[in-house]
């Protein structure tokens, strides 16, 4: 029974929180999120040079990273590529060659309106001629204007490669503008195939983990937050950390983002093994990091006061990247009716 | 990161596992699942012989010298074969560690073989009337006359007192000094004159705690922890092995009630309804399983960290907590399932009234070991880093 992380991943850890701290602060954050084109495309070189789009990088490696890029919101099409897309083009030597140096950028395009919106769902009313032209509807698709190309979801299934350029890619007005979502229409778009849809659940796995990733980073620093108010803010003459109506509502947060922290760990390593555990495992970290995240995000919001409740303070901004995560790809209810039929048959 | 089990740890499951097969048969359990003082006591006299009793004791001690990781597959096993604890609970857990931390050799060598073999039962006095989260408050007295300190006063909440031959003591033998320093930390014969017992009927019916009233005990001198004054540090010895070791076993009884929840689920209902068939009886399941293996798996962080840096993390600190309240629900959840039927007592109710038990022993876990209050004040203050409550 071994739970450490290896001294590489350690290191993971503390390079990517100190890159992040000083090339993308959260302070700095709100003016490009909410100016166009939301992010800062010149940083992808870097991110690339840091080596994290490199498909080396194991899902553990990955929980470590995601972490970190969570926790500061980094408005990048990393979650889309690396988590949604990569699994999906791993057979082209080109392809990962090409997400590695930071030449491309991708997103999935999955769901379908008035349909099933899992990613493992199937059932489309996208389809690809013989030509291989791709038509259809897609909705929801993360990161689609930052990314090129988008890997397309298909009657059969199939998934198919698709240039964004040849694509008409519609933002939508979303709550998390660090994370967008958009429709993409495809009408006999040109495409490369990229196999059948038999990929599909382990994207929806892989995706689960580091949205739970992610989810931990998010709640960790708005509880950081909230203990950081607490101990300065003073009512009645005293520091308001020293109410126990108080303080015991960060300790309830930090709670519960421990204990999904080991569901989240336990996860990536089933899945990373092909333990057979791994599908349930991933359920219960995608459902308790995301709602622990959420009620993190609550509580420090509360622990705040009216501050709490304003545009300028960073912590809707952080609220809304952990309700995004929440509601991506299944529900809590509908992973915990996954569990009940493991556990109770 | 690597959660299969070692070569040796591997070996030594599969041989304790093939030992309950051997040994142990759950139907032979008396009394639906209420502690059966006689029947625990031969249980654990077996256990001992077998090896199984203090693993991660040294062997001078009569200890395997094994490391945590054995002692987590021993619960994991005992909870598969669902089987009972060793009744000496409150010694392994809290005697013998603090025995082993202060005690002079003399006392390891008087007191730690015989509470390993479950031949002496410890209880606890730590608790009084007028002092209980609040310990340094204690007002039961200690006064050295001759070779023996005289003890008068009164403790309360002590779990098998009504059967113990030794007591860990607080007492106060300094009432001049500031209240902290004035206390001691005695070891007392259950057994001298003037120790009287009072068994208290809990909300289940049973008298598992007890008051313990001392009258003019003579202890002898050299019974004492560390040296007098020392009490509260001592304690604190004993209060961290609460709530550190403790934790696998409690998680361990956490998955024995969910793998008998799951089992009553499935069977038909007092009005013949399955409720493993009603969508929301299967998602308040799957919530207490995800909760279940969030707390197994956080001790097995705390494990590894324990094992490579020789102290648990700061994680280890909420899983009592989040474990009782896991528990009560999770029972709660049990007789929900039961319809008025859950109000019949014993041989008359469902499963002859195991969940009627469980429940009613689980409201006080939020209680017992620190209430869940001040475990949330010490996260806040030690973990969480904010200013001091009091």
């Amino acid at each position: 029974m071994d739970f450490a992380f290896s001294s590489e991943q350690d290191m993971l850890r503390t390079a990517a929180r100190e890159f992040l701290a000083e090339q993308h602060p959260l302070t700095g954050l709100p003016a490009i999120i909410d100016g166009e084109p939301g992010w800062r495309p010149d940083s992808w070189k870097q991110l690339a040079d840091l080596g994290w789009t490199d498909d080396e990088l194991t899902l553990l490696d990955q929980v470590v990273l995601f972490e970190e890029t969570g926790a500061a919101l980094l408005p990048a099409p990393l979650f889309s590529t690396i988590a949604l897309a990569l699994p999906a083009i791993r057979h082209d030597k080109d392809l990962v060659a090409s997400v590695a140096s930071g030449e491309l950028k991708l997103s999935l395009a999955w769901a379908e309106s008035g349909r099933p919106q899992g990613i493992a769902d199937t059932g489309l009313a996208t389809t690809v001629d013989a030509d291989g032209r791709v038509t259809g509807r897609k909705v929801l698709v993360p990161d689609a204007t930052f990314a090129d190309a988008l890997v397309v979801t298909v009657a059969g299934p199939e998934l198919r490669l698709v240039r964004t350029a040849d694509a008409t890619v519609t933002p939508l007005s979303t709550s998390d503008r660090s994370r967008r979502l958009s429709e993409v229409e495809f009408d006999a778009a040109p495409s490369q195939a990229l196999g059948d849809g038999s990929v599909l659940g382990e994207i929806e796995n892989r995706a689960f983990v580091l949205a739970a990733a992610e989810a931990l980073g998010v709640g960790r620093r708005a509880l950081e937050d909230g203990i950081a108010h607490a101990s300065t803010r003073e009512q009645f003459g005293r520091v308001i950390g020293t109410y126990q109506a108080v303080s015991h509502q960060l300790v309830d947060a930090y709670a519960d983002l421990e204990l999904a922290r080991s569901l989240t760990y336990w996860a990536a390593w089933a899945l990373a093994e092909g333990d057979e555990q791994a599908d349930v495992a991933v359920a219960a970290a995608k459902t308790a990091a995301t709602e622990a995240a959420v009620t993190a995000c609550e509580r420090s919001i509360q622990v705040h006061g009216g501050v709490g409740m304003t545009w300028e303070h960073i912590l809707h901004r952080l609220y809304k990247r952990a309700q995004w995560l929440e509601a991506f790809g299944a529900s809590g209810r509908a992973l915990r009716a996954k569990i009940a039929d493991s556990v109770i048959g | 990161m690597d959660f299969r089990d070692t070569a040796a740890e591997a070996a030594f499951r599969a041989k304790l596992r093939d030992w309950y097969r051997q040994n142990f048969d759950p139907s032979a359990i008396p009394g639906a699942g209420r502690p059966d003082v006689d029947f625990m006591r031969s249980w654990s006299h077996k256990l001992f012989d077998a090896g199984y009793v203090g693993l991660t004791w040294p062997e001078e001690y009569g200890g395997a010298g094994l490391s945590p990781s054995y002692q987590a597959i021993y619960f994991e096993e005992m909870v598969r074969a669902q089987a009972p604890e060793h009744i000496g609970i409150i010694g392994l857990n809290m005697a013998g560690p603090t025995i082993m931390a202060w005690g002079t050799p003399e006392q390891k060598q008087r007191y730690l073989p015989k509470l390993l073999s479950g031949e002496e039962i410890w209880c606890q006095g730590f608790s009084e009337p007028g002092s209980g989260s609040d310990l340094a408050g204690a007002r039961t007295t200690a006064v050295l006359d001759g070779d023996h300190w005289v003890v008068n006063g009164q403790k309360v909440w002590s779990s098998w007192a009504h059967i113990a031959d030794w007591c860990i003591l607080v007492v106060r033998t300094d009432p001049a000094a500031k209240k902290h320093e004035g206390l001691s930390y005695l070891l007392v014969d259950m057994h001298a004159p003037g120790v009287e017992v009072r068994p208290l009927r809990q909300i289940t019916g049973d008298p598992e705690f007890n008051e313990i009233f001392f009258t003019d005990v003579r202890v002898p001198k050299d019974s004492i922890l560390g040296k007098p004054g020392d009490g509260w540090k001592v304690a604190m010895t004993t209060l961290l092995h609460e709530r550190g070791t403790l934790a696998f076993a409690l998680v361990g009884q956490l998955r024995q009630h969910f793998t008998r929840l799951v089992e009553l689920s499935r069977q038909p209902a007092p009005d013949g309804s399955v409720p493993a068939d009603d969508p929301v009886v299967r998602d308040a399941i799957a919530r207490e399983w995800i909760e279940l293996q969030s707390l197994a798996f956080t001790n097995y962080r705390t494990l590894t960290t324990l094992l490579t840096k020789g102290q648990p993390g700061p994680e280890s600190s909420v899983v009592k907590l989040v474990w009782s309240e896991a528990n009560q629900r999770l029972t709660k959840l049990a007789r929900g399932l039961q319809g008025l039927s859950t109000m019949l007592d014993d041989e008359g109710g469902v499963w002859d009234g195991y969940w009627q038990y469980r429940q009613l022993r689980s409201r006080g876990n939020t209680i017992e070991a620190g209430t869940s209050e001040i475990l949330r004040n010490i996260v806040a203050e030690r973990v969480l880093g904010l200013p001091r409550s009091r």
